[in-house]
């Protein structure tokens, strides 16, 4: 009886993988911007601010740069995600099938995948260090890449054993928890950062702004790091999520969406998450750096617990594991993808094993900054090619969706764009020096171009070995 | 009893965040600062869970 009731409630749950979300089924603007402001408050949030102060971003940089930068993401979600999402209806891997065809969808998952590893491998990391708190041991420094000590390696260890078993048994009541934390997280992000502004001599609002730029965010930075500017932050401010937003993963969620226009819900993501959080997290840091005549120890856990207590603490660990427990899970099913007989417990624990040996190392946690701005490089062609697929091939009398309208398993024009592209940045990042954070704009624009013209090549091919049927 | 439990939480909140515009303003200390926003936590958690996540 048990076993009949919980086979019908989950035969009951339809997700519209495959098929346009109906009108009944439609979402309005409170279940986005409640969905933003909770998935871009997360554990990241804790070392992006600190990593800001650390390279040395001055105040005005910062926060001029962060405000420019989080406006183009908020009109990303906007006026390219959010069209086509509630234009097409579908997830985007139901798009890319469409368009790229099965081979290349495939690439794309494994590469989702292992990235997601990586990011829930930091995050697993970030709760570690709050952790290891009452235990006192070594923690991790900006410039270390390996394991430092045999505490950090046992705690790493217990963390991602405990995210992953819990990873297993799914997502429903993680996410449900992650709600429940979401808005208690923002308050306690801005109530330590205020609660420790006279330790750093700021007494009053008038006295902020000196002290912003004399304590804070210097311009000078740490030892070992590179010098960030204005273009650092509002590119990386930009481009973070690049591939939720011009790489279109976000089609998945906003394809719930009413009107196209509810992408700009994101903007409470990116203002609560992405500015004040990252704002806050960094006057913590400073704090830390001042007390400790600049040391190059970066551990997110002990810094939250001087300014806030156990409940600093406690919001380290919870933004870390609500941020590495659902990516776990989301890599397990962009694997699952690959081959659907495999046991979705089976591939999560797997993931969870790669996951936490990749946490073991700080150096995933140091480079946060890089490695996600080299997420969102890696998958951003996709969105280049949607974007030509949708609104441009048809005005050069092309046809869209190349593989179900051809019937073949493999894009050959989406292959060459993605390739091509990332080759392009690689050239440019080797022989011109140009950092990871700016790549993705110029590496756009190559990967709609190259889309374009070896498609135009392509399908005049295909056109007239079909005997010019197009 | 719902709303009742929705004003709790809000309260849980507000002792999270607040106290620390005291500390800013020099009324109380960081110590008391701490205790307050674990005991804010506490009061969030224990009862949001009753009213989030429901269906209308």
């Amino acid at each position: 009886m048990f076993k009949q009731k919980l086979l019908s409630q989950l035969n009951s749950v339809e997700e519209y993988e495959r098929t346009p979300i109906p009108e009944n089924k439609l979402k309005g603007w409170k279940s986005f911007i409640g969905m933003y402001a909770g998935e871009h408050t997360a554990g990241t949030e804790f070392v992006i601010g600190p990593l800001f102060v650390a390279h040395g971003v001055g105040a005005l940089d910062l926060l001029l740069g962060l405000f420019i930068g989080n406006i183009l993401a908020v009109f990303s979600w906007a006026f390219l995600t959010g069209p086509i999402a509630v234009k097409k209806r579908i997830t985007l891997y139901f798009l890319l099938e469409k368009i790229c065809g099965n081979r290349v969808t495939l690439v794309y998952n494994l590469i989702n995948a292992l990235m997601f590893c990586f990011l829930a491998g930091s995050m697993i990391a970030v709760s570690a260090t709050a952790v290891g708190i009452p235990f006192d041991i070594a923690m991790p420094s900006l410039n270390d890449w390996l394991p430092n000590s045999i505490g950090w390696i046992v705690i790493v260890l217990i963390v991602g054993i405990v995210t992953t078993i819990v990873a297993m048994f799914g997502y429903n009541q993680i996410s449900k928890f992650a709600n429940i934390a979401a808005p208690w997280m923002i308050m306690v992000f801005i109530a330590a950062a205020v609660a420790v502004l006279p330790d750093l001599g700021v007494h009053s609002v008038s006295e902020f702004w000196t002290k912003a730029n004399d304590v804070m965010w210097t311009g000078t930075p740490l030892e070992g790091q590179s010098k960030f500017s204005f273009w650092h932050v509002l590119f990386f401010a930009w481009f973070c999520n690049m591939a939720m937003h011009i790489g279109m993963a976000d089609l998945s969620i906003l394809r719930y969406a009413k009107k196209w226009y509810y992408g700009f819900s994101s903007a409470t993501g990116m203002y609560l998450g992405h500015y004040i959080a990252w704002v806050a997290s960094g006057i913590l840091y400073s704090l830390f750096l001042l007390e400790s005549s600049n040391s190059t120890e970066f551990a997110p856990g002990p810094v939250a617990y001087r300014a806030a207590g156990l409940a600093g603490a406690i919001c380290v660990v919870i933004a870390g594991w609500t941020t590495a427990n659902p990516t776990i899970y989301r890599a397990g099913l962009a694997l699952q993808a690959i081959k659907p007989s495999w046991k979705t417990w089976k591939v999560t624990a797997i993931v969870g094993a790669i996951t936490t040996s990749a946490a073991l190392f700080p150096a995933l946690v140091m480079k946060l900054l890089e490695f996600v701005a080299l997420y969102g490089l890696l998958l951003m062609p996709m969105g280049a090619i949607i974007i030509m697929d949708i609104y441009i091939l048809p005005k050069f009398n092309l046809q869209s969706n190349f593989s179900e309208y051809f019937k073949k398993n493999f894009n050959p024009s989406a292959a060459l764009s993605w390739i091509i592209t990332l080759l392009a940045a690689l050239f440019f990042n080797i022989f011109f020096g140009v950092e990871v954070f700016f790549l993705g704009l110029p590496g756009w624009f190559v990967a709609s171009l190259v889309y374009l013209i070896s498609s135009k090549i392509i399908q005049q091919k295909l056109n007239i070995a079909n005997g010019g049927a197009a | 009893m719902k709303n009742l439990i929705k004003v709790i939480s809000y309260i849980g909140l507000g002792l999270t965040l607040v106290p620390a515009f005291l500390v800013f303003v020099g009324n109380i200390d960081l110590d008391s600062n701490k205790m307050l926003m674990l005991f804010g936590t506490i009061i969030w958690f224990v009862t949001a869970p009753i009213w989030m996540n429901k269906t209308e």
